[in-house]
């Protein structure tokens, strides 16, 4: 497993995949998101 | 990858250990993608930001890449994700990303 229980940074893009959807998905992993953000790529 | 989240990425990475932190990546891009993955793994390639010159060698992955979607809620997956990676160059942006990782990632 590659998120089960890890801390997680989800570096999103506004123009892609933003940081909240990251989020999400990453929950249902069982990864906790320590960090978050969705301008990455400008 | 801009300095203030280079920053952020290097304090996590001291606060919880570089083996413990996970990147996942959900660039539109595969070259902007890339030189994300590349940043928190080899050390900032342009040598601006607190990560110039230093190896975290964290596990990077995007989002779209098997491994991770395999582990996502499929209904979840859909609905935050399924969207954009029809329009994206899904296979660009895993060839990419997973180009960096196998080379620079220690975890």
């Amino acid at each position: 497993m590659i998120l089960d229980g890890k801390k997680v940074v989800a570096l999103g893009d506004r123009d892609g995949i933003p940081g909240g959807a990251i989020e999400e998905c990453v929950k249902t992993a069982g990864g906790e998101v320590v960090f978050s953000v969705s301008e990455c790529f400008v | 990858m801009d300095i203030e989240n280079q920053r952020r990425v290097k304090e996590l990475a001291e606060k919880y250990g570089a083996e413990n932190l996970v990147v996942i990546l959900g660039g539109a891009e595969a070259e902007a993608s890339g030189l994300t993955a590349e940043t928190v793994t080899a050390g900032d390639p342009t040598y601006a930001g607190p990560l110039a010159g230093v190896q975290l060698g964290l596990s990077v992955w995007h989002i779209v890449e098997d491994e991770i979607k395999a582990e996502i809620d499929p209904e979840v997956y859909d609905e935050q994700v399924g969207m954009m990676e029809m329009v994206l160059d899904v296979d660009a942006i895993k060839e990419e990303v997973s180009s960096i990782r196998k080379q620079y990632s220690k975890y």
